[in-house]
């Protein structure tokens, strides 16, 4: 008979409404036998006491229902965020405050590298915090006139780069006219490349070489770590193009005995008709391991609300811009939502504005009327601005949602002065509507734009304090246990995984996080600051401190 | 890179304006030219089967030297890819996605060296327009997409009555302002209208237009003329000029190359030993070819 392990822990809670609470979790076969008293577990037959956790707190392994891998990758390059941020290795950066520091922390980063020619690049610089100071071109010049400089803006929307560099991309002439590249007093450009298309043509120069939501093979590596340090065990690769190389990249790097969780990639839905999309998604849902599971598509209906391409409905920007940007056709996510429910494909729908979350509920309802498929769990990623009549629509139609929390910290106040006002920021990424309205709801980080972490999430759903550290929409405030909900069973079930993981019960997988002290006993404002000692993954077990 | 540089012009326009029937269209008359298509994506497959000689991962080889490529996230690869090839193509077409802005690909264009952002032509599907152009979703991507385009084509004008195609000239008139506009019937427009004129200016011109919808005239000013001004005000003024392109002598000295795409227009060096003439087309109603030449003659 395969061996029993039986771990104690100060406390264990499971998620599990028949039993919420345990003192013991056997574990066989990298799957829970069941979990309760030490006596009850006995009847098993032989096991092994397994005691390192007799003063920590185990709770379910976290599920992060929206990140990308990419965060893996990004951390080779040069962390120039304004908020203090772990790296796969544990050290924690501190955030840069003003430019002269995000010069300095440059130039230490430079005297590191011996090849006079090879590109440093910098990620999550963010000027909102830096009194909108704008870096230029010659500041980085400052750093290095050899070696190309490119810094991404925590929008990933922006890219600031030096002379070097604009040489390198054949830019570093007058006479440009384009909106996205502003120009100096001297006709020269000012080093700021404003929107993807004219981040394209340098990024290349600058070591931002690939598609920028795909992670190389050392990023997936990375990623695992970051996931082990925060309590997570399973996590979504939201927009993966996965292509046949990094189809096999990843079957390797998660396939290895030591990798720590289990992927979720979603397959963008770019770059093939509807009909060979969906076709090439159930063929790669056969290849899924128990640490690679494939198989869902991801659709981006619009942009982003601080970038404001997000397609807002009436009254629109709070600052009067334009509406934002559609990123399919309204016809296009007609027909995948239609041959996605007839082969029983579930489609993830990146909505930020109420408008596109509107026409993706306008979309699915007649989908489903020519292709009924209960339980098809459609799920609205983000939805940050929907109105309380559309999570009633939602409900109706079994959608769920995936909503931002992190945003109420990291440009909460800008939502509130800026985007959308004072209202509608109120609103933002309603939770307390979303669970009341009965609409399965999980809460993410979409890592790397916001930092990899289901505690910190969680503390942003119930306290939804900003980052001037104003609560904003106490009303949409939810408790503790339902967060908790939200980065485990919630997250789980807009993944169709909820039977596997995501709360500790008999048959499910030994996914654990292993915590310092009981989020539910923490003031709900520390929840935040609980220390991870690591995880237990498939029953095996992965401390922070030895990765 | 070498030689001149590679033009490109970009087709765009709304699902269901027609712009891959206009692209095979373009393909079938290239009349020896070689174009390479850029689609973002493979979809249905956008070329036409009996034109396919061979087909790769991304790319599809055409009958008469002609290539069709997809370019995903990645348009300056792809068309860095293209200015490699060998033999190099004479014009690259982006055939845009229907939610895309043509304008604002063009400017991207705008920035890679060796590329002449040719001009922007915008498909709308005639019958659908004025409904597509309030609905609530759409309405004003359909109408940022009409406001920077060069060329608009009023395509399946056939499934209009005359007083209806009429309608829509003067709504597209005061829509957008700037573009040319030209009726068509399954994207079958001259490409000469489309893509500006072939490498020889004046052997294109010389056989006329089999499309009795277009004329023409080529402009030979006896004197030097200012080419900017001159290439403003044919791509600006009430002419009905569609396309221009041709080599005059400049009033500073020396040969300049002019290129009008509807209302955008350019005016490069171009070499001493070039013939002077600048072809003008334009639809045959509207088109006003002695206003063409005296205007030459005084600018």
């Amino acid at each position: 008979m395969p061996a029993t392990t039986i771990y104690s822990a100060q406390k264990i809670i499971t998620m599990n409404p028949s039993r919420p609470v345990a003192t013991h979790v056997a574990v066989r076969d990298g799957r829970i036998l069941g979990a309760g008293t030490l006596e009850e577990l006995e009847t098993w037959g032989d096991y092994t006491l397994d005691d390192r956790f007799k003063d920590k707190i185990l709770m379910p392994g976290m599920v992060e229902g929206h990140a990308h891998t990419m965060e893996g990758t990004l951390w080779r390059n040069v962390y120039l965020g304004y908020f203090d941020r772990m790296d796969p290795d544990g050290k924690v950066w501190s955030g840069v405050k003003t430019i002269e520091a995000v010069l300095e922390r440059l130039k230490e980063a430079e005297a590191q590298i011996t090849d006079p020619e090879a590109p440093l690049p910098g990620w999550q610089l963010d000027p909102i915090y830096l009194n909108n100071v704008r870096v230029t071109r010659q500041q980085l010049d400052s750093v290095s006139s050899t070696r190309p400089i490119g810094i991404m803006h925590a929008s990933g929307h922006i890219l600031n780069v030096n002379t070097k560099a604009l040489e390198l991309a054949g830019l570093m002439k007058t006479g440009l006219n384009h909106p996205g590249i502003p120009l100096g007093p001297d006709g020269y450009p000012t080093g700021e490349l404003k929107g993807p298309e004219v981040m394209t043509p340098v990024g290349p120069h600058v070591g931002y070489e690939r598609a920028l939501t795909d992670c190389d093979e050392q990023g997936l590596r990375d990623f695992g770590k970051l996931c082990v340090r925060t309590g997570v065990t399973t996590i979504t690769d939201l927009a993966a193009r996965l292509t046949d190389d990094s189809v096999s990249m990843m079957l390797r790097v998660t396939g290895e005995k030591t990798y720590p969780a289990c992927v979720v990639p979603l397959r963008f839905f770019l770059g093939l008709a509807p009909k060979d999309l969906v076709a090439e998604v159930v063929r790669l849902k056969g290849m899924s391991t128990e640490r690679l599971s494939l198989g869902r598509i991801k659709v981006v209906a619009d942009g982003s609300i601080q970038g404001f391409s997000a397609r807002l409905r009436w009254p629109g920007y709070h600052n009067g811009a334009e509406n934002g940007l559609w990123y399919v056709a309204p016809e296009q996510l007609s027909e995948i939502y239609h041959l996605a429910l007839e082969a029983g494909v579930q489609v993830h729908t990146h909505t930020n504005g109420d408008q596109a979350t509107e026409l993706a509920i306008d979309t699915l309802g007649p989908a489903l009327l020519k292709h009924p498929r209960r339980d098809h769990r459609f799920t609205l990623q983000h939805c940050q601005l929907a109105d309380a009549a559309q999570f009633r629509r939602m409900k109706e139609l079994g959608m769920c949602v995936n909503l931002f929390a992190n945003h109420h910290f990291y440009w909460g106040d800008e939502h509130y002065k800026l985007t959308v006002g004072p209202d509608r920021a109120t609103r933002m990424n309603a939770c307390r509507t979303a669970l009341d309205t009965g609409v399965p709801m999980a809460i993410h980080s979409d890592a790397p734009v916001t930092p990899l972490g289901p505690l910190f999430t969680a503390w942003g759903a119930v306290t939804r304090r900003t980052a001037s550290g104003r609560v904003q929409g106490e009303e949409e405030r939810i408790t503790v246990a339902e967060a908790l909900w939200a980065v485990t069973l919630g997250a789980a079930y807009t993944l169709h995984m909820d039977g596997e993981v995501g709360s500790i019960e008999t048959g499910k997988r030994a996914d654990f996080a292993v915590l310092e002290q009981d989020p539910t006993e923490v003031e709900p404002e520390a929840l935040k600051d609980i220390p991870v000692w690591g995880t237990v993954q498939g029953g095996r077990v992965f401390a922070a401190a030895d990765l | 890179m070498t030689g001149e540089p590679l033009p490109v012009t970009v087709i765009g326009g709304y699902l269901g304006a027609g712009k891959t029937t206009m692209v095979n269209h373009l393909l079938r008359n290239a009349g020896g030219r070689r174009l390479a298509v850029l689609v973002n994506e493979f979809g249905e497959l956008p070329i036409d089967e009996d034109l396919i000689e061979a087909e790769g991962d991304n790319l599809i080889s055409i009958a008469g030297g002609c290539v069709c490529c997809s370019f995903g996230s990645d348009l300056t690869a792809a068309l860095i890819q293209m200015a490699q090839m060998d033999p190099r193509p004479d014009h690259v077409v982006i055939e845009s996605s229907g939610v895309a802005i043509p304008g604002a690909i063009l400017l991207t264009v705008s920035l890679i060296d060796g590329f002449r952002p040719d001009g922007t032509v915008v498909l709308a599907d005639a019958p659908q327009l004025r409904r597509a152009a309030v609905d609530p979703y759409i309405g004003d991507t359909i109408l940022r997409q009409l406001r920077d385009a060069n060329i608009v084509l009023m395509n399946k004008s056939d499934l209009l009555g005359e007083t209806e195609l009429e309608a829509l000239d003067l709504w597209l008139a005061d829509t957008a302002p700037q573009a040319a506009r030209i009726p068509s019937i399954r994207g079958a427009v001259a490409i000469e209208a489309v893509l500006g004129l072939g490498a020889e200016p004046l052997a294109s011109s010389a056989g006329g237009h089999a499309d009795k919808l277009f004329d023409s005239i080529v402009l030979r000013p006896a004197a030097p003329v200012d080419c900017e001004a001159l290439a403003a005000r044919i791509a600006e003024g009430p002419y009905g000029v569609v396309r221009a392109k041709g080599y005059l002598r400049d009033r500073q000295g020396g040969v300049r190359l002019i290129h009008v795409a509807g209302n955008r227009w350019e005016v490069t060096p171009g070499p001493d030993d070039a013939r002077p003439g600048l072809v003008c087309i334009g639809l045959r109603e509207g088109f006003d070819g002695s206003a063409l030449v005296a205007l030459a003659d005084s600018a």
